[in-house]
């Protein structure tokens, strides 16, 4: 009997050649510097208008301000910029700058904006064809007729899932560091920022809050990032297990991805929707002190949410792939 | 009697026993039973879903049957297929690698999943199928030659003792298919068993030594190669210069059965390039009398033609030997 080892090493070696961290590496390459460039000219922008960071933070505090005594806004925006309102007047208060621009601030806010939908479609692109493209290409058939139980196979193929994860998440972390580095210097891992608003109902409750470094946030929101995208990759398995054609499972799992971020958007008064993985794939927004989507969602809450949806998956994949027939 | 039965059970290298499978609420495969002895080549003739291919699916564990049991070497292979597999080598259908690896990297790939293949089995196997001048090349640059080749040198990473194949001759040009037989038999030379699958019946006669026929999922005959053929029969064509006085005499005479246009299965091609053949059923001896016979009464010869006998033919035969007894 093989050992794990050397099938991870193959599932490894495959996923490499097939040039699939490759593709994610170079859209990072290309995508990053866009959004390097436009934060670049919006830091200049304000440069021009405001004398220092303190005037730029009391306009939006009062843009906010201004915004919430209008009568078209729906409820949950208030609510959400009520909670931004407070939290600027905090770092306005504490002397803080928010939003110095660094390289540190920026790959931070590029992990936030990206982490329930664009890193999801990453780790897509390895996981949605880690069992399918073996039907479809009729390999299967060459390696489930090897002396190796079929549920080693498969938990060699989510090991690897695994390691690709940690490495986009590494890798997206690493390059927009260092490409935003060049625009703004690679200063800012020390800076203090403050994390524990805990929104209650309309209001930010501000008892916990304290103030860590950049660095520190900046690794709290790779773990957060990291954990969503593993539970995506994990159903994407499944999902490339039960569906035969590597299309269909692609489409599916972008279809539940996106749909999640619309759901997520509606902030609907249909509550039952928390229960799904899809809304709950911003874990950022707990740390950020933002209001959550669905009003009872806690940090607690999504990870238990998702925690649950990638067992299930995973559960389910492995009692399909070792009992399926392999027809054709 | 018991003693030659214990010996004949110890050379059983592949034993399949009641197989039956479900697919739905339809039967695929009814009844398969049969065994491969060690150094035997087995053919598995049937044609085009019979269940050949299922058959196989479940001799390798890609489908469980719903009852029955497949043994190689005595484990079975639904059980404990890390262990009964060590012991085959198989190819089913299609011989598919990663194209996007080179033919010494998909070996690699493949001995990695069995204990104790050394980097010098995977150049042994390279060497049996004559690949080193292109083994590091991508796959997707193979010809079909070239892979069903890298297939079988997959096959042949774990030294199995049983190689299944099926239908390996399927998409190779005449040379390739006469280079393949005497491999297959070079093979079976040094001990191997192999068990492979075909619809043609000259294929499995001419590399066989025993073979299973399977017909709507169900083993209808299992025996030696050439017992089976001789039951099949054969037709003998004439071709006369007027064959209606040929047809005179044929039919002028008790032993020869002229076989009408409707009741056989005689390749097309063949009856193109005879035109006006009369068909019959006759004994092969009595064939120089006959010629004899035409030319004192002035009928002129233009060819006589013995078939090959067909699957079908065979299967004909096969099936009403079954209603009448």
């Amino acid at each position: 009997m093989a050992n794990l080892l050397a099938l991870i090493h193959n599932e490894t070696i495959k996923v490499w050649r097939k040039k699939r961290f490759a593709v994610v590496a170079l859209v990072l390459i290309v995508l990053i510097p866009v959004f390097v460039y436009a934060q670049m000219k919006i830091a200049q922008n304000n440069a021009s208008k405001f004398a220092d960071w303190r005037s730029e933070l009391q306009q939006r505090i009062t843009d906010n301000t201004n915004a919430l005594s209008s009568e078209r806004i729906p409820e949950e925006w208030k609510r959400w910029r009520r909670a931004l309102v407070q939290q600027l007047q905090y770092y306005l208060d504490h002397d803080v700058n928010p939003n110095t621009p660094n390289a540190v601030t920026f790959t931070s806010s590029f992990l936030e904006n990206s982490v329930s939908l664009f890193i999801p479609l990453m780790v897509l692109a390895v996981a949605s064809d880690l069992v399918s493209a073996e039907r479809s290409t009729g390999t299967i058939k060459m390696l489930l007729t090897r002396p190796v139980r079929r549920w080693r196979i498969l938990l060699s193929k989510w090991v690897t899932l695994i390691l690709y994860v940690s490495l986009i998440v590494v890798a997206t972390v690493a390059l927009a560091y260092l490409i935003s580095g060049l625009a703004f210097g690679y200063e800012g891992w020390g800076e203090p920022v403050f994390v524990g608003f805990e929104p209650q109902g309309s209001d930010i409750e501000l008892g916990a809050v304290h103030a860590v470094t950049r660095g520190a946030y900046l690794l709290m929101e790779m773990g957060l990032v990291w954990f969503s995208a593993l539970v995506v990759a994990t159903i994407a398995l499944m999902v490339s297990v039960l569906l035969r054609s590597t299309a269909a499972s692609l489409v599916t799992m972008m279809a539940a991805v996106i749909s999640g971020m619309i759901l997520a958007n509606m902030a609907s008064s249909w509550h039952s929707a928390k229960y799904l993985f899809n809304v709950n794939l911003d874990l950022t927004v707990y740390l950020q002190g933002t209001p959550p989507p669905i009003e009872g969602m806690t940090l607690g809450f999504s990870l238990a949410v998702l925690g649950v949806w990638g067992a299930a998956a995973l559960a389910t994949a492995f009692a399909v792939f070792t009992k399926q027939d392999i027809l054709a | 009697m018991d003693k030659t039965r214990i010996e004949s059970d110890r050379d059983v290298i592949l034993s399949v026993q009641g197989l039956k499978k479900n697919i739905g609420r339809k039967t695929i495969i009814r009844n398969v039973s049969f065994d491969v002895r060690a150094g035997e080549i087995f053919g598995f003739l049937g044609p085009n879903g019979s269940g050949k291919t299922t058959t196989i699916r479940m001799l390798v564990d890609l489908i469980k049957p719903t009852s029955g049991r497949v043994l190689v070497c005595g484990e079975d292979v639904n059980r404990h297929p890390e262990l009964a597999l060590r012991y085959v080598g198989c190819i089913v259908e299609n011989p598919e690698m990663y194209p996007y690896l080179t033919g010494w990297e998909n070996l690699e790939h493949f001995a990695r999943m069995q204990e104790g293949i050394t980097r010098e089995r995977i150049r042994e196997v390279v060497d049996i199928v004559q690949m080193d001048k292109r083994i590091h090349d991508k796959v997707k640059t193979y010809s079909l030659g070239m892979r069903q080749r890298l297939g079988i040198a997959q096959a042949l990473l774990g030294s199995p003792g049983l190689l299944i194949l099926d239908e390996p001759t399927n998409g190779l040009d005449p040379k390739g298919i006469k280079e393949l037989r005497e491999f297959i038999r070079k093979l079976a030379d040094s001990g191997m068993s192999l068990f492979i699958s075909s619809h043609l019946l000259s294929e499995i006669q001419l590399m066989c030594d025993r073979v299973a026929i399977i017909a709507g999922g169900e083993v209808i005959a299992v025996g030696s190669v050439d017992e089976l053929v001789k039951q099949a029969g054969s037709y003998t064509l004439w071709q006369f210069d007027k064959p209606e006085a040929g047809l005179r005499l044929l039919e002028g005479s008790g032993d020869v059965a002229i076989v009408g246009d409707g009741e056989h299965r005689i390749d097309e091609a063949l009856l193109a390039s005879l035109p006006g053949a009369i068909v019959t059923v006759m004994d092969e001896e009595s064939i120089p009398e006959w010629i004899e016979r035409f030319v004192a009464a002035g009928v002129r010869i233009l060819a006589v033609h013995k078939t090959a006998p067909s699957l079908e033919e065979l299967f004909l035969k096969l099936t009403e030997g079954e209603s009448v007894g």
